[in-house]
């Protein structure tokens, strides 16, 4: 009997293991690939300057201080910009300071689209090349991100805040700087 | 069936041209073949964050081409390949890099094959370790043998 005891185990044992791979592998399916974790979380926005869309001058990064900041990365030819673009809408009417990046974007194209759909941002600062955005990190637009008073970045949001798990995720941060 | 014929030849020329204008073409003036050496070395070991499963060298994604060009301008600045890799790094994070570095957090990831190797290793030399044993100590009783051995003297004969 004794002897039993291991043996039943190890009969066992292959279905244990490919139990264990099926939970793993199923953890692995659900995660989002498209998910790189920004290594600039907590750290100073990075130092940049850029023209405005709509008025002469610049925006730079001191312009970040003093104020909680979301910073949406858009374009004209962005698709999920414009599904997030009413989220963002109701977030600049709640009082939220947007700044928007138009990114790699042609100048008409963006006014149009604003023109269009409603411009929600404070002020929209003009990346035409997409120079300053690799600075930020910015693979893919639209990208949000979170700066504190202090132009700390706080939170990277990847992809539109029309998905329900990226805007809960933001609302959770920017109640942390409240 | 023959006019098919011109069709198919057709479409495997297509096919044919298409693989070779697939990589990207861009013309950059290197004043070393030392600089691109190293040009060509970053950016086949950099990933590609839009194509995931492409390296920076292979993608056609417009994010590729512009860090293909801020590798080139990193480059001609006199920057050293180390110090791009950093600032890859800074922005993107270690994901950018296909060989990640040694640290914690990837202890699993660089030393896990050869944990599971070893547990497969052991594994298979306590099976076989096994079989042995049952086959010298209690398959065959000594009646069994004599049998064999009778069976094998008949066949002798």
């Amino acid at each position: 009997m004794e002897k039993n005891q291991p043996t039943l185990l190890k009969r066992f044992m292959p279905l244990i293991i490919f139990g264990a791979m099926v939970v793993l592998l199923a953890i692995g399916l659900t995660l989002n690939p498209r998910l790189v974790p920004s290594p600039l979380i907590d750290k100073p926005a990075p130092v940049f300057e850029l023209p405005l869309l709509f008025k002469e001058g610049s925006f730079s990064n001191d312009d970040l201080l003093g104020h909680v900041t979301l910073v949406n990365v858009w374009a004209s030819w962005c698709f999920a910009c414009r599904q997030e673009h009413e989220v963002i809408k109701n977030l600049a009417r709640s009082g939220v300071r947007i700044i928007g990046l138009n990114y790699k974007d042609e100048s008409a194209d963006a006014k149009n689209w604003l023109a269009r759909l409603g411009n929600p941002y404070q002020v929209v600062a003009v990346d035409y090349d997409g120079r300053i955005a690799i600075d930020w990190g910015v693979y893919g637009a639209p990208e949000t991100f979170l700066i504190d008073k202090e132009g700390i970045i706080r939170h990277k949001v990847i992809g539109p805040l029309s998905d329900q798990g990226n805007y809960e995720a933001l609302m959770a941060a920017m109640q942390t700087l409240k | 069936m023959c006019k098919k014929t011109p069709i198919i030849t057709l479409f495997f020329l297509l096919c044919v041209s298409f693989s070779s204008i697939s990589a990207p073409v861009e013309t950059f003036q290197f004043d070393s073949p030392e600089t691109e050496k190293i040009f060509h070395k970053l950016s086949e070991e950099l990933r590609c964050l839009v194509c995931q499963n492409q390296n920076v060298a292979e993608s056609n994604a417009d994010l590729a081409k512009d860090l293909r060009l801020e590798i080139y301008t990193m480059l001609s600045d006199g920057k050293t390949e180390e110090e791009i890799v950093d600032f890859m790094v800074q922005r993107y994070g270690d994901y950018v890099l296909y060989r990640p570095p040694l640290k914690p957090m990837t202890w699993l990831l660089w030393f896990g094959p050869i944990i599971m190797f070893t547990i497969g290793l052991i594994f298979v030399v306590r099976f076989m370790r096994s079989q042995d044993d049952a086959t010298q100590t209690d398959s065959l009783s000594k009646d069994d043998i004599e049998r064999i051995k009778n069976l094998h003297a008949e066949q002798d004969k």
